[in-house]
């Protein structure tokens, strides 16, 4: 169990102390029962600390800027584009920003997310508060997000509740021309590739 | 089912909070969950389809008290009980010895184990099997079914007896509702369908904002076109 009620049926958070003991507990069952290995856990934790993130997913955007052949690859079968850079792991559904249209990608039912290629969600992406809102009120929220857009612009949001997993293709920020590939993909940032903010000539931050 | 999951729409929940230079893991018990996580499936303990349900069956006041990796926790105790893998009684005891103890498990190593771990990040994945052609058409008017589950569904409690759009055929993928109840895989049409906002939230919807769900077929029944406002 997660929690615990009282005699009032109150739930109270257990200490994470608790809940690091239950965790120990259950890998050392799983591997005493030949089920695991604490290496294999130590590595799935190692490639998402170190290996799966949102540079990923940054080349592949950095790339569809760069060359329109691959950009049309990539908004026909994202599944199948990403491999040519040797990612994987995930079917994917690329959506394209234009003057006229704005993406935003959230997963009312759970958490779906495209982490084979830009990591695992961020905690907001999980919340309540963003599973709630952003398919009733996305101005409001794109506006939490210091994102204001006019009303000529469509909002298109996509609620992923398949194993089709959706990533935005930001537009190409304005002043960026002499830019390489790679100083482009360092500008694309985890939110803009869910669709929360823009990308900005300059990162402004590393998310 | 009609639980606490089913999210989208709600009122009540407040700003969304973003945390600056969030860490993957809060703490290493979570990352520990997921790896714990990852080999249930890959040992095909349980299926991404089960393993949602497992969450949506948290009573809802666990579920709205709970961090996103208690859940997964929870989520993992409760299928390996049920499916036969451990105890309860197994996991307090064995919390009891690791309080007071070393891990009495002896150490265990399985490279097979560990490909194919990794394999989820890299290879395609295989939720897409073949199926019956599908019924409907980029263009197609359809309804949604309004029908409320008592089992697993990913038509959001939202989008239920409502007009759409299909927006994209994807191929077909193996139907949660059945998978996540022994029932089969049952791969069938997946569409991409889109909902003009006002369907979807009336008077109150944002302007120019429609929704798209991923949708499998048997979710969706033919509509007839929209009438011409012109």
């Amino acid at each position: 169990m997660s929690g615990a009620h009282d005699e009032h049926g109150h739930h109270h958070r257990e200490p994470e102390s608790v809940l690091s003991l239950r965790v120990r507990a259950l890998e050392s069952l799983l591997i005493e029962k030949k089920l695991v290995s604490s290496e294999a856990v130590d590595r799935i934790v190692g490639a998402y600390e170190q290996d799966i993130g949102p540079h990923n997913g940054a080349k592949v955007v950095a790339r569809a800027w760069v060359d329109p052949a691959y950009r049309q690859r990539l908004l026909a079968d994202g599944t199948a584009a990403i491999e040519e850079l040797g990612f994987g792991g995930v079917d994917l559904q690329v959506v394209e920003n234009t003057p006229g249209v704005h993406n935003l990608v959230v997963c009312t039912l759970c958490s779906c997310y495209p982490h084979a290629l830009i990591g695992l969600p961020p905690v907001w992406y999980k919340s309540f508060e963003y599973r709630s809102r952003a398919v009733r009120e996305p101005r409001v929220v794109l506006r939490e997000f210091g994102v204001d857009l006019p009303e000529s612009v469509e909002i298109r949001i996509w609620d992923s509740s398949a194993e089709l997993r959706y990533l935005v293709l930001p537009q190409r920020p304005p002043g960026t021309e002499r830019l390489s590939e790679a100083a482009l993909a360092e500008l694309v940032t985890r939110d803009a590739m869910i669709g929360v903010v823009l990308v900005q000539p300059r990162a402004a931050a590393a998310r | 089912m009609n639980g606490i999951h089913d999210m989208g729409g709600m009122h009540g929940f407040g700003r969304v909070e973003r945390e600056a230079n969030e860490p993957v893991f809060h703490a290493a018990w979570e990352g520990r969950v997921l790896g714990l996580t990852r080999a249930c499936s890959v040992q095909h303990i349980f299926n991404i389809d089960e393993s949602r349900h497992a969450i949506e069956r948290m009573a809802p006041i666990d579920y709205l008290a709970s961090s996103y990796y208690e859940r997964w926790l929870d989520r993992n105790v409760r299928l390996l009980v049920e499916k036969g893998v451990i105890t309860r009684e197994e996991l307090e005891r064995r919390m009891a010895q690791l309080a007071s103890g070393p891990d009495p498990a002896p150490s265990h190593s399985d490279a097979k184990l560990l490909d194919r771990m990794l394999g989820v990040t890299k290879e395609r994945p295989h939720y897409r099997q073949p199926g019956p052609p599908p019924r409907f058409a980029t263009g197609d008017r359809v309804l949604t079914r309004n029908d409320a589950p008592v089992g697993h569904t990913r038509l959001p409690r939202y989008a239920r007896g409502k007009h759409g759009v299909i927006d994209r055929v994807h191929g077909s993928y193996i139907f949660p509702d059945t998978n996540a109840h022994g029932q089969g895989e049952q791969p069938h049409a997946l569409y991409s369908v889109r909902f003009d906002a006002a369907e979807l939230w009336g008077g109150s919807a944002e302007p120019c904002a429609p929704v798209h769900i991923d949708l499998w077929e048997r979710y969706l029944e033919p509509a007839a076109p929209a009438r011409s406002t012109s």
